[in-house]
């Protein structure tokens, strides 16, 4: 078992290849390892409530495991604010990103 | 490079200025690194070895009517400056611009800090990293 940070930094709207990689996630995480979903820039904009045929709700159902994570500044400076942010995502930051980069042998990707 | 029992990040960084909201993450990620005393090690390639240069302008905003002084524009060369103020000994920024990238840019002229390199500067970063993420573009 393995440690994992997935950043999407992307958003499905504008990036079909998106969806790879929260398939990447689930099946890192139904493999039996620790996996962080992070989400930042655009690819907060799928942990806006209310979206129909969410990424981050197909995730969450395949791979109830996954950690979702939002960056805070990502979120404001789109106005997903409040009680705007969906279930099951948890507002983060850059520092909690940093801590979990800065654990030896923790995979981080990046898309 | 960090002694034995340092934490520290290596980033491989290829994106160019005012492209892309990625910029600013990278640059947020290593100020918050080493804001908790984790050295950073950087690796400029393609279009990110502009990140650096010296010769970068502040403008004014004419649709705000602010001044350059008002408008007070982060540059990404002072941002960077300010990252090798914080990261001056114990945490310590090294960054490294791919030697044959600036050239290809003609971007040598850049700010006190960074250091010319190659790939192999990469590789031995990651070595001696506790950890590493390669930011790609597309």
């Amino acid at each position: 078992m393995a440690d994992y940070v997935l950043i999407e930094s992307r958003d499905p709207f504008e990036y079909s290849d998106t969806g790879y990689f929260y398939e990447v996630a689930a099946d890192l995480s139904k493999a039996g390892n620790n996996v962080t979903f992070f989400l930042v820039q655009n690819g907060v904009l799928t942990a806006r409530k209310g979206i129909s045929n969410s990424a981050v709700d197909k995730l969450q159902k395949a791979a109830p495991n996954v950690k979702v994570l939002a960056d805070e500044f990502s979120l404001r400076e789109r106005a997903i604010i409040g009680g705007k942010l969906a279930s099951g995502v948890a507002s983060s930051d850059v520092d909690e990103l940093v801590d979990l980069l800065a654990v030896s042998g923790v995979k981080a990707i990046w898309h | 490079m960090t002694t034995s029992g340092e934490k520290s990040i290596t980033i491989a960084l290829m994106d160019p200025p005012y492209e892309s909201g990625t910029t600013t993450t990278a640059l947020r990620i290593m100020d918050a690194a080493l804001r908790k005393g984790i050295s950073v090690n950087v690796f400029a390639y393609e279009g990110a070895v502009n990140l650096t240069m010296r010769g970068q302008a502040p403008h004014p905003n004419p649709v705000k009517g602010t001044s350059i002084e008002e408008q007070d524009h982060p540059s990404t060369a002072k941002f960077i400056a300010g990252l090798f103020t914080l990261g001056a000994d114990s945490p310590k920024l090294e960054w490294v611009n791919c030697g044959l990238c600036v050239d290809e840019r003609g971007a040598g002229e850049c700010i006190d800090g960074p250091r010319r390199g190659g790939p192999g500067d990469l590789f031995k970063f990651s070595q001696e990293s506790t950890n590493t993420l390669i930011i790609g573009t597309r």
